[in-house]
C-alpha cells in the first residue's frame, strides 16, 4: 500500500467526521498557538530587558560604601563613609580594566526655575559618568576638569527636567536653576534615553561636578559611591577584582576582614534578569505545553473511538489482504494528519496572536524560529505518540472477529 | 481439472477455559477449478471454522491446506494477507461495504493492497467488475444509496476484481428477501458458468439445489459429499415465484 493511498484513506476518514476531526484538531491548535505565543512573550520580555540593560551600560560597575553585613551584624550609617576621594584616585591611577571611573554623590531636593519647580536628584559626578551611563550631551556642553577643580556651580540636565521647568520652550542652556537655594547654571542638555527596565526615568537627572555637590550641597568629604565602566563586558569580573584589591589595600583590611564596600555590576543584574526571564519563559511554555499534551490525549481518545467504530472496516480490509502494517499506517497517518494540520493552523494562530499582543497591547514580542520548529515538532511527535497505541490496537485485531463485530 | 483447494486431515482445536473444543476433526476434500460447492451445516457444525480456514483467516491445528498449490498452514500472518489479496474473493452476509463510499471505491479496495496495480488500472478493473455484476449504471452511487441486493452485487464485484482463484461466500443471501436472493444466486450461477470456482457456506439447504456439489458438515466432520446432477436454475426459480401485488 503506497503512501498516497494511505493519505487518501486518512483524508476520507477525516472528511467523514469533519466536526470530530476539527474538535480534535482544536486541542492541538490551541496547544501549539499558546506555546508559540507564550514563548514569544517570554523571549520578547527577555530581549527588551537585555537591550534596556545594555542601554544603561552593561559593563557598568557600581561601588558603594559599607558591606551590607559584617559578621552577621547590619552596619550603622558611620560605616557607610568608607569611600574616600583617594580610593577614586587610586582606581583611576592603577586601573587596567576600567575604561571610565566617576565618583558619585547625590542629593535630592526641589529644583526651581522661575515659577516652575519639581522634585529632583542632583548627581555629583565627573565627565566620565556620561560614558559609564551612556549619556550624551545634545545641546551645550559637559562641564570640564576646570569646573570640577573649582567646584563650579554648573550643571547638565536631562530632557525631563527641561520639559518640566522650561514649559514655554525657551532654550535652557545658560539659564540658572536653583537646587535647594543654590543656583546652578545649565551648560548642557542630555539626549533623551527614556525609561529603563525598572521603570526609572533616565532623563530625570541633573549632573553637576561632584566637588560642587560635596562642598556646596552636602558638605561632606567622603564619596557616596564610585561608578566605573569595564573596558569590555567580558572583563567585568577582572575589573571588580582589581577594584576590590585597591580598596582593601586602601582601607587596610586584613585578610580575614570582610569588605567594607559593595561592588555590583550590571552584568550581575543582567544575568539575574535574564535567568528570571528564562524561568518565566519556561513557566509560560510549560503551561502551554500542558495544553498541547491535553490536545494529544484528545487525539488518542478520538483515535480509540475511531478504531472501535471502524472495527468491521478493519476486519474487511484485513480479510481482503491488508497486512497489520497497512492498518497501522492507515490509523497512524490519520492521527499525524490531525496533529500536523492542527499544528500548522496553530503556528499561524500563534504568530497572529503574538502580533496582536505586540501591536494591540504594545507588549515586547519576539518570535524565534526555533519556537515554531519546536512546537510544530512536538505536535507531530504528539500525533505519532498518541496515535501509535490505538493504531497498534487496530493492527492487532483478529480479522475473523473484527469482520463480525457488531 | 486443476485442483484449487486441497484439505488433508484438517483439524482445528479451540481452547475454551480448560476445555478443548474440536471445531474440525479430520476434514479432507479437494475442490477443482470451476466447481460451485455449497458447504452446509447447522450452527456448531464447524462450517464457520472451515470457512475461516479456507479463507486463510485462520490456520488449522493439524493437517495441511493447499490453496492453488500453496501450503497455507505454516505461513505467517502477512504472507496469508497477501495470499488472500491475490487468491480469494470474499462475499459476506452483511456486505461489509465501506460507508459513505462509492461503488467504484469499494470495489477498488482489494487492489489498493496490491502494489502491482496502478491507480488507473485499478479504476478500470473496478468498472469492469461492476459491469459484470450488472451495476454499470451505479458506479458512483454511495453504499448508503443502494438496496441490499445492490450492495451485495457491489460486494461480489469487489470479490471478483482481483480475479481470484476462489470466491468464498459466507451466507451471501442471508440478509436478503427471497426474490433478491434468487437474483444473487442467478449471478453466482452465471459466474459459475463462466468457469469461476465458488464456495458458498450456508445453513440454508435450499441453496444446495443451485450448486454443483454439496458438502455437509456435522460436529466438525464431513458427513456427506454429493455431486448435484440436477442443478436447478435460479432464473427459473425466480420466474416461478408468485408475483407480489402489494
Amino acid at each position: 500500500m503506497n503512501i498516497t493511498n494511505l493519505f487518501k484513506i486518512a483524508l476520507k476518514a477525516l472528511a467523514n467526521n469533519k466536526m470530530r476531526g476539527f474538535l480534535t484538531m482544536l486541542g492541538i491548535i490551541i496547544g501549539v498557538a499558546s506555546v508559540i505565543t507564550m514563548l514569544a512573550i517570554g523571549q520578547g520580555s527577555k530581549k527588551s530587558i537585555q537591550s534596556q540593560i545594555s542601554e544603561m551600560g552593561s559593563n557598568m560597575i557600581m561601588i558603594q560604601p559599607g558591606a551590607d553585613m559584617r559578621g552577621g551584624v547590619r552596619q550603622s550609617a558611620s560605616a557607610m563613609e568608607t569611600l574616600k576621594l583617594i580610593d577614586y584616585r587610586n582606581i583611576v591611577d592603577e586601573t587596567r580594566f576600567q575604561a571610565a571611573v566617576s565618583p558619585t554623590v547625590n542629593s535630592s531636593g526641589q529644583v526651581i526655575y522661575g515659577a516652575n519647580n519639581k522634585p529632583g536628584t542632583i548627581y555629583g559626578v565627573n565627565q566620565d559618568y556620561l560614558e559609564i551611563r551612556r549619556y550624551s550631551v545634545n545641546d551645550g556642553s559637559m562641564f570640564t576638569e576646570q569646573d570640577i577643580a573649582s567646584a563650579a556651580k554648573v550643571c547638565v540636565v536631562g530632557k525631563t527636567v527641561v520639559d518640566e521647568l522650561f514649559t514655554n520652550g525657551e532654550n535652557p542652556v545658560g539659564k540658572v536653576i536653583r537646587f535647594n537655594k543654590i543656583p546652578f547654571t545649565i551648560i548642557g542638555v542630555l539626549t533623551g534615553k527614556g525609561y529603563n527596565s525598572m521603570g526609572m526615568d533616565q532623563d530625570d537627572v541633573i549632573l553637576a561636578p561632584f566637588t560642587t555637590i560635596q562642598k556646596r550641597v552636602l558638605a561632606i568629604t567622603h564619596l557616596q559611591g564610585i561608578n566605573a565602566s569595564a573596558i569590555k563586558e567580558e572583563y567585568t569580573q577582572q575589573a571588580i577584582d582589581e577594584i576590590t584589591e585597591i580598596l582593601r589595600r586602601n582601607h587596610k583590611l586584613k585578610a580575614e576582614d570582610d569588605d567594607d564596600f559593595t561592588i555590583r555590576s550590571m552584568e550581575e543584574l543582567s544575568s539575574m534578569m535574564t535567568s528570571t526571564m528564562n524561568l518565566l519563559t519556561i513557566l509560560l511554555a510549560s503551561v502551554a505545553g500542558i495544553s498541547l499534551l491535553v490536545g494529544g490525549i484528545g487525539i488518542m481518545n478520538i483515535m480509540y473511538v475511531s478504531v472501535t467504530e471502524r472495527t468491521r472496516e478493519i476486519g474487511l480490509r484485513m480479510s481482503i489482504g491488508a497486512r497489520g502494517i497497512d492498518i497501522l499506517s492507515q490509523f497512524l497517518i490519520e492521527s499525524i494528519l490531525i496533529s500536523v494540520t492542527g499544528g500548522l493552523i496553530g503556528v499561524v494562530f500563534g504568530v497572529i496572536m503574538a502580533l496582536l499582543i505586540k501591536f494591540g497591547a504594545n507588549f515586547p514580542i519576539y518570535i524565534q524560529s526555533w519556537s515554531i520548529i519546536l512546537s510544530f515538532g512536538v505536535c507531530t511527535l504528539t500525533g505519532i505518540f498518541f496515535g501509535w497505541y490505538p493504531a497498534k490496537k487496530a493492527a492487532q485485531l483478529d480479522p475473523i472477529e473484527a469482520i463480525r463485530f457488531e | 481439472m486443476k485442483e484449487i483447494i486441497r484439505l488433508e486431515h484438517i483439524g482445528r482445536d479451540f481452547h475454551v477455559g480448560d476445555e478443548v473444543v474440536h471445531a474440525l476433526r479430520d476434514v479432507s476434500f479437494s475442490i477443482s477449478e470451476g466447481e460451485f460447492v455449497t458447504i452446509m451445516g447447522t450452527s456448531g457444525s464447524g462450517k464457520s471454522t472451515l470457512l475461516n480456514t479456507l479463507g486463510c483467516l485462520d490456520t488449522p491445528t493439524r493437517g495441511e491446506y493447499y490453496l492453488d498449490g500453496t501450503p497455507v498452514r505454516t505461513m505467517g500472518k502477512n504472507a496469508r494477507a497477501t495470499l488472500r489479496n491475490r487468491k480469494i474473493g470474499f462475499v459476506f452476509q452483511s456486505y461489509n461495504l465501506l460507508p459513505k463510499t462509492t461503488a467504484i471505491e469499494n470495489v477498488e479496495l482489494p487492489l489498493i493492497y496490491n502494489p502491482a496495480v496502478s491507480a488507473p488500472a485499478r479504476k478500470q478493473k473496478a468498472i469492469e467488475s461492476l459491469k459484470a455484476v450488472g451495476l454499470g449504471d451505479r458506479l458512483n452511487h454511495k453504499s448508503n444509496q443502494m438496496s441490499g441486493g445492490q450492495m451485495q452485487r457491489v460486494a461480489i464485484a469487489r470479490a471478483l476484481v482481483n480475479d481470484p482463484a476462489v470466491i468464498l461466500a459466507d451466507e451471501a443471501t442471508g440478509n436478503l428477501d427471497t426474490r433478491t436472493s434468487y437474483d444473487i444466486l442467478i449471478l453466482f450461477q452465471r459466474l459459475h458458468a463462466q468457469g469461476r470456482t465458488i464456495i458458498f457456506v450456508t445453513h440454508n439447504s435450499d441453496i444446495s439445489l443451485f450448486s454443483s456439489r454439496n458438502i455437509l458438515l456435522k460436529d466438525g466432520r464431513i458427513v456427506a459429499d454429493t455431486t448435484n446432477e440436477n442443478i436447478r436454475s435460479a432464473t427459473d426459480a425466480l420466474a416461478k415465484l408468485p408475483v407480489e401485488n402489494d
